[in-house]
């Protein structure tokens, strides 16, 4: 919270963002401390990791130091108050914290539990209800990421720049830093497939998955040279990529369709329910991380290439 | 008002919205409101994950001699949220990167001056011009 205040008073925008970052580990510290842990894992490396690079880079673009504005602070302070003050009042009935008998514990959430591990044959029950209970969900949620893609591309585009040369850097050439990532990244890109493969066991999945991977390359892109990314993986794959993960999960659904079952019903997969589940499961996490990682990676190529106007 | 040391995951949750919020309504800089909505949405994340929590409970991943787990539905809802917040915020910051392109400055009171001068608030509706002149 304090790291919170300090962000809202500082006017250097870059350390705003750096707070930021900060801020989003101690939430994802939090969230493990509220048995979270496929979130907190999720808000580790989005958070810090992702959004941080991705505010670095447009502040590139903007501009570091922030006006004073002209206004005044009480206006805004005293409808922030009032809101506050109702939302408070509105809480006094709340149920309390960690207390079973809250009503959302009550409705659907006792069944996942319990017929979860049954059911889709997976111990992980944060992925079952991703991606089975809740895959209509998950799919509307993976279209909007894929839409958010296209609408950076469609405002930024992935310019060819010519300060994007291959073996160029922003930061020079830091051996000590080229040896210490070169040894990350391999371990960082199986960490990412571990995640994905694993999610049915422990913690982990195809939002967090692709993550991950991009963060990979974005770590290389950033060391490396802009633009040495770009060789490995060149944008034109990530628009088809994206589209690729979508069209996996929704062809899951098709398949399912076509097997006289319902849209995402994954039991005819597979001659044993509980093994369609889990090949279902598997195939539309890796959609997941496909889109994911396209879209996150298209999304930093766009504002890395992009230069900064005058 | 016993219950009052129970509810503070909320009231901590609150509190975060509302410097969230803060940001949004009274900063000028646009990269400055998205940190401030971020902000807001991490609180929202917050108050989900505390609603899901179980005291007792565990992670839900199924382990043996384990009974009690929290609630995984909200993991659920807030893991997909966390992700498809960073893409929103992304095409937020594409917006201001544009907008930038386009007036040379990311200052809200400034484009509205060369709104103005450009004679261009007029088609956006009476509201925005009563806006800026009762700030």
């Amino acid at each position: 919270m304090l790291i919170a205040l300090a962000a809202i008073k500082l006017r250097d925008l870059f350390a705003v963002v750096m707070l930021f970052g900060i801020y989003s580990f101690m939430t994802a510290a939090l969230f493990m401390d509220l048995d979270a842990v496929d979130v907190a894992f999720t808000e580790a490396a989005v958070g810090a990791g992702v959004t941080t690079v991705l505010m670095l880079s447009s502040l590139r673009l903007t501009g570091r130091w922030e006006k004073r504005p002209k206004h005044g602070p009480l206006l805004p302070l005293i409808v922030v108050g009032i809101t506050g003050a109702a939302l408070i009042y509105g809480t006094l009935d709340a149920p309390l914290l960690g207390d079973p008998e809250a009503p959302v514990h009550q409705h659907v959430a006792p069944r996942y539990i319990e017929q979860g591990p049954v059911e889709v044959g997976m111990p992980n029950m944060v992925t079952a209800v991703l991606a089975s209970y809740r895959g209509y969900d998950t799919f509307g949620e993976t279209v909007v990421i894929f839409t958010a893609g296209l609408a950076v591309l469609l405002l930024l585009g992935i310019q060819d720049n010519p300060e994007n040369r291959p073996g160029r850097t922003a930061i020079g050439d830091q051996r000590v830093l080229r040896v210490v990532v070169k040894l990350l990244i391999p371990l960082i890109l199986v960490y990412a497939l571990y995640v994905q493969f694993h999610g049915d066991y422990g913690a982990g999945g195809g939002f967090q998955a692709g993550v991950i991977f991009a963060t990979g390359f974005v770590l290389y892109d950033l060391v490396f040279g802009e633009g040495d990314a770009r060789l490995v993986v060149p944008p034109r794959w990530l628009h088809r990529l994206a589209a690729l993960g979508v069209l996996l999960y929704g062809g899951v659904g098709i398949v399912s369709l076509l097997g006289g079952h319902a849209f995402l019903d994954y039991s005819v997969l597979a001659h044993d329910p509980v093994h369609g589940q889990h090949l279902g499961v598997l195939l539309v996490e890796l959609g997941v991380g496909i889109t994911v990682f396209a879209v996150i990676l298209a999304i930093f190529f766009a504002f890395s290439g992009r230069r900064r106007s005058p | 008002m016993s219950q009052l040391p129970g509810l503070y995951n909320d009231f901590i949750a609150i509190f975060l919205m509302m410097a969230g919020f803060y940001v949004v309504i009274s900063q000028g800089n646009l990269v400055k409101k998205l940190v401030g909505l971020s902000l807001f949405q991490t609180a929202v994340f917050i108050f989900y994950i505390s609603m899901g929590k179980v005291a007792g409970g565990h992670a839900p991943v199924l382990t043996e001699g384990v009974t009690s787990y929290s609630n995984p539905l909200p993991h659920v809802l807030i893991l997909t949220a966390i992700v498809v917040g960073v893409a929103t915020t992304a095409v937020g910051l594409a917006l201001v990167v544009r907008i930038r392109e386009a007036y040379g400055t990311v200052e809200e009171e400034e484009i509205l001056v060369q709104d103005k001068a450009a004679g261009r608030l007029d088609d956006e509706g009476e509201d925005l011009s009563g806006r800026s002149t009762a700030s």
